[in-house]
């Protein structure tokens, strides 16, 4: 399982040179006006417009078609002009994308690393190196970044003009600074991720846990075991024993207040300099208060009804007027809902924390699109020595397949050929939900269930 | 003391004798300048007949009323309609043109650079603007109100022009240009007689005497165009003027005894006014000022008519009118190479129920002649396919008339303006639009002179675009492209008929650098027959392009309950599955299944076990039996604490 380290660039070179491929066959695989890679906040097509209407005096969110971030105009909004006879017209966008992608694979690697060295310092410490060794040691780093690289989902979002690589490096970002202690960098990455598509405001419990106890490590109730297994012998009823013992030996998994705090005044000084600058993009236009309304609200509000691969544009479109405040706050409630349980029964793994919550999110979200998916999918990999014994994986990646073939097939029909109608789409639709309802369901388990073999491991 | 007081009475009484003259006086001032402004109030009827080379017959209704501009407008009138006085007065209306069409203006054959198909050409439906004296932010408020009481007035679907997604301010791009204009139109309006009437209704005489009279609902209706118009003109110094038109293209029936012969074919068919609309003109409306009717003959025919010596006399080798016409009007200053059209007038004044007007034409020869199209014929359609996205062109293609229009075309170009609005659902990326000329690609900035564009808002506004381009005139096509997305739409939002797709409004487009005239008269004097000073009027030329319809995809319509179940149920299998797999404590599940009893059974087991006729032993029987009594109690105790409960809720929620 443990990769070389040649045979490792070798795959990422790979995978650099199959998107570089892609993007030259973009034009003929119209990737860019697929409702699965590109939504309308993520769409190139509409940043192009958003910039175009700007550069004629007129706010970029005039009309209803860009709700990207202001920010992202002047960045890539030039490149959709900039084109170069006989080569596909976003390559510069493009390239682009392949760097962030690039990026975005490396901080994951690094990411993995942090939490791989965390996992045998803990395990270590627990005596229970055994665990290690059956359960096998892959260099999750390296698996992670390999399949954010190789999935098929990531490398049509790169080759297809969306923006998203740019919002899942800003998570990936956020994560890795958060794992490695950079409380600037974490703010950074959540600031501007939220700036730009909202859902990642939730992040910020992860993060902050990230920074308060450090990556995964086992329940703390493990450490607390093992301390008065340990200390057993000498005094094995005596309470302020153990908890003298605990406080003076293991002090790795005390929340450090210091990197929090640091993090609230990075988050306060980013999200005032990212307004500013927002502000500054559109003095002359709508102001700060359109943007809101244009981007976040239109995400909440869930105006546009075009298909996508998510559940709500269909439910939107069919549902009474009357009701539809209502099912718009169960739908957004939703993702916070669970946020309190999952933070009660993982908080010693912020990391998995995380990537359950960006699973969420990405299953949830008003406009999602595969670009999503393999965000999370990629950071799945992180987990595989904890998520070893998942079951349904077999089940969950034919599933994962079959939907990314039906689905095209099935919009095909509906809007191109007009032999099927919108409910075959959907129904698709709801495989996928499904789908990633039962990855999320199973990875939570499982990581319980591992938390439970090793406090097994750790009695016995 | 007597004297004096009888002195002092006729006094007084003189005083109020003069006080009475003089009020009287004032009053009869006041009534005389009432009466002669009243009298001021005009109405004219004019009729337009002209042979069209397609062997149709163009026949044009032209209504003029106007009002002085006095205080008492939407008082009283004598022959002015006060629901459009009205209208005027409460809505503050500079200008308002309403036209009802059904049918195409087929502009190669019929005309296009013309006065009156450049006036009277208008898109299928209905189409509506108006320019408002008001400010800025009252503007759309009164349009709202406009529509409805137009609506009200004409029984038509004008009120859904209401809605900010159906009407748009455009700035430059149309012939009348002001900040304070509002265009909307309606593509997909049927025009039928039940605005016809309401139309009448407005002329002092209505249809049962003068020339409105002649209005036959089925031939009109059986017409292959035919478009009722309202124009409005409304300023402090001259008052109100308002014109009514109804023009109407019709094909008369061919009434021709004996065998046809190849000769006849090319004949053009005779006509006379009782053969289209089945009356005769049995005299004038008797409050008309004037009632006239018109022959034209187009320039192009006339030319014919001198090749063959005819002549411009009313029975000639070519033709003979049914009746002589009392003037014969020439057209001035025509263009060189041509022959100036020619105009019979016929006075409707002499005619009477007795002694009926029937003005027709019978044809001699044979005549083949063509209608003067305008130097670029534009033409606008979709491309793609799938209802997803498409695109949006335009054509301009020169026609044969465009070297009359231009003198040196190597070395000039050409302006046209196109302003065309789009509804929302039609999401048009501006930033793609493309532009060839014969065939080449050309960059944007080269070609587009001036754009203004208002990009469309979901559900709120439609989109419009105003565009001036400038194109070498010597160019052999020159075609424009516009990506677009369709949109989604929600149920409610889907006419009656959603499969058969949306209609895009016609385009105008002008060129500005070209304009139609026709002056049939010296001079600019006012007691020139209306019609005529219409005609002569230096108008931009403009044409309107073909409605588009696209399709867009329809979601079930049949499906709400299920779509709702099927995503909610999703949502509680994550919500539940997700709860559950948190909530377990798989330690705590293994104590309890090691403590459980092996004599509790479940719930199934034992119906089961009822189900099979008691086999079970005895003593499991007993143990159950002491284990149910206390969760029976229990379930009685929750039923009747619910039962409480409801009661009380009922109770307080009823009190109040």
């Amino acid at each position: 399982m443990a990769l070389t380290r040649r045979r490792y660039w070798a795959m990422a070179v790979g995978s650099v040179i199959l998107r570089l491929l892609f993007i030259c066959f973009s034009e003929d695989l119209n990737l860019g006006f697929r409702p699965e890679v590109a939504t309308p906040v993520t769409s190139l097509r509409r940043l192009a417009e958003g910039y175009w209407l700007k550069n004629s005096s007129m706010s970029p969110y005039s009309g209803s078609m860009y709700h990207g971030s202001p920010l992202l105009l002047p960045v890539l909004g030039p490149l959709t002009v900039n084109r170069v006879k006989g080569l596909p017209a976003h390559l510069f966008c493009s390239l682009i994308f392949v760097i962030v992608d690039f990026v975005t694979a490396m901080l994951i690697r690094a990411t993995g690393q942090k939490l791989m060295s965390t996992y045998h310092r803990s395990l270590q410490l627990l005596n229970l190196s055994c665990v290690q060794e059956t359960a096998g040691h892959t260099h999750v780093g390296d698996l992670a970044s390999l399949i954010f690289l190789w999935n098929p989902f990531t490398i049509i979002t790169c080759a297809g003009s969306s923006t998203s690589p740019i919002d899942n490096l800003m998570i990936v970002l956020s994560i890795y600074g958060a794992c490695s202690g950079l409380s600037s960098l974490a703010s950074f990455g959540w600031v501007v991720s939220t700036h730009l598509s909202l859902y990642p405001a939730i992040l910020v419990i992860p993060v902050i846990l990230l920074l308060g106890y450090g990556p995964d490590a086992p329940p703390s109730k493990l450490f607390f075991l093992k301390k008065s297994n340990e200390s057993g012998g000498s005094c094995p009823k005596d309470k302020t024993c153990s908890e003298q013992k605990s406080k003076e030996e293991s002090h790795i998994r005390n929340f450090c207040w210091r990197p929090v705090l640091f993090f609230i005044l990075w988050s306060l000084i980013w999200s005032s300099y990212i307004l500013f600058l927002s502000f500054i993009s559109l003095k002359e236009f709508g102001g700060l208060s359109e943007m809101v309304k244009k981007t976040h609200g239109f995400i909440l509000n869930v105006e546009d009804l075009s298909p996508n691969i998510g559940v709500f544009w269909y439910f939107f479109a069919e549902v009474f007027e009357f009701f539809r405040s209502f099912f718009l706050i169960v739908f957004h409630i939703n993702i916070l809902f669970m946020l309190v349980p999952l933070v009660i029964r993982l908080r010693h793994r912020p990391c998995f924390l995380a990537f359950v919550y960006i699973a969420i999110m990405s299953m949830l979200k008003s406009y999602p699109s595969v670009g999503d998916s393999a965000l999370y999918l990629g950071l799945l990999g992180l987990f595989a020595n904890e998520l070893a014994e998942m079951r349904f994986s077999f089940f969950l990646l034919c599933g994962y397949v079959g939907i990314s073939l039906l689905s095209p097939v099935m919009h095909n029909l509906w809007i191109w050929r007009g032999t099927g109608n919108a409910n075959f789409y959907f129904a698709t639709g709801i495989a996928y939900a499904s789908l990633q309802t039962v990855l999320i369901v199973e990875c939570v388990s499982t990581i319980l269930k591992h938390d439970r073999m090793l406090r097994n491991k750790l009695t016995t | 003391m007597a004297p004096t007081r009888a002195r002092a009475t006729i006094h007084t009484s003189f005083l109020l004798l003069l006080l009475v003259i003089f009020l009287s006086c004032d009053l009869l001032d006041r009534i005389i300048a009432s009466s002669g402004e009243a009298s001021e109030e005009e109405f004219t009827e004019e009729l337009l007949l002209k042979p069209l080379p397609d062997k149709k017959i163009l026949a044009h209704f032209h209504f003029q009323s106007t009002v002085p501009p006095s205080d008492s407008i939407g008082h009283h009138h004598h022959l002015f309609p006060k629901a459009i006085a009205q209208l005027v007065k409460k809505f503050h209306i500079r200008e308002l043109e309403l036209s009802f069409t059904q049918g195409r203006w087929n502009y190669e054959s019929w005309g296009g650079s013309d006065p009156m198909s450049n006036i009277n050409a208008k898109p299928p439906g209905v189409e509506m603007w108006a320019v408002f004296d008001l400010p800025v932010n009252d503007i759309n408020e009164s349009w709202k109100g406009l529509t409805h009481a137009l609506s009200g007035i004409f029984c038509s679907s004008v009120n859904f022009l209401e809605s900010s997604t159906a009407y748009s301010a455009p700035h430059w791009g149309l012939r009348t240009n002001s900040s304070s204009m509002r265009y909307g139109a309606l593509p997909r309006e049927a025009v039928c007689t039940e605005n016809l009437t309401p139309w009448l209704k407005l002329l002092p005489c209505r249809d049962k005497a003068g020339l409105a009279s002649l209005l036959d609902r089925p031939s009109i209706y059986k017409s292959y165009y035919h478009s009722q118009r309202l124009q409005l003109f409304s300023s402090d110094a001259s008052g109100i003027i308002l014109d009514q038109t109804l023009t109407v293209v019709l094909q008369p029936n061919v009434q021709r005894n004996g065998m046809p012969n190849s000769y006849d074919r090319f004949l053009q068919p005779n006509w006379s006014i009782m053969s289209m609309f089945k009356k005769k003109v049995t005299g004038q409306c008797a409050l008309a000022k004037a009632s006239s009717i018109f022959i034209e003959l187009e320039d192009g025919l006339a030319t014919e008519l001198e090749k063959l010596g005819a002549g411009e006399s009313w029975n000639n080798l070519a033709f003979d009118l049914s009746v002589a016409p009392d003037r014969v009007i020439k057209e001035h200053n025509s263009m060189e190479g041509k022959s100036s059209s020619i105009l019979y007038e016929f006075k409707v004044v002499k005619y009477s129920k007795y002694e009926p007007l029937d003005v027709g034409i019978k044809w001699k020869l044979p005549l083949v002649w063509s209608c003067p199209e305008a130097p670029f014929h534009a033409r606008r359609f979709l491309m793609g396919s799938g209802n997803e996205r498409g695109s949006i062109a335009f054509s301009l293609q020169p026609t044969q008339s465009r070297d009359q229009f231009l003198s040196d075309s190597h070395k000039c170009t050409v302006r046209a303006v196109i302003f065309q609005v789009v509804p929302w659902y039609v999401k048009v990326y501006y930033h793609t639009l493309q532009i060839f000329i014969d065939g080449r690609s050309v960059p944007v900035v080269d070609v587009v002179e001036k754009i203004s564009v208002s990009p469309s808002e979901d559900k709120v506004s439609p989109g419009s675009l105003q565009m001036m381009l400038r194109f070498p005139c010597d160019m052999n096509s020159t075609a424009l492209a516009m990506d677009f997305d369709k949109g989604f739409l929600h149920i409610d939002e889907y006419p009656p008929d959603a499969n058969q797709g949306f209609d895009i409004p016609s385009a105008v487009v002008s060129f500005p650098d070209f304009y139609s005239s026709r002056s049939y008269l010296e001079g600019n004097c006012l007691k020139h027959p209306p019609l005529l000073l219409k005609l002569q009027k230096r108008t931009v030329l403009q044409s309107y392009t073909e409605v588009l319809l696209v399709p867009l995809t329809t979601p079930d319509f049949s499906m709400p309950y299920n779509v709702i179940t099927f995503t909610c149920t999703v949502l509680a299998l994550y919500f539940g599955s997700l709860l559950n797999a948190l909530r377990r404590r798989i330690g705590e599940e293994e104590r309890l299944l090691k403590s459980k009893d092996s004599k509790q059974v479940g719930l199934i087991p034992r119906l089961l076990s009822k189900l099979k006729g008691r086999t079970l032993e005895s003593h499991q029987s007993s143990s159950g039996s002491t284990a149910s009594s206390k969760p029976g109690a229990k379930w009685l105790f929750k039923v009747i604490f619910v039962a409480i409960f409801a009661v009380l809720w009922h109770y307080y929620s009823n009190i109040d």
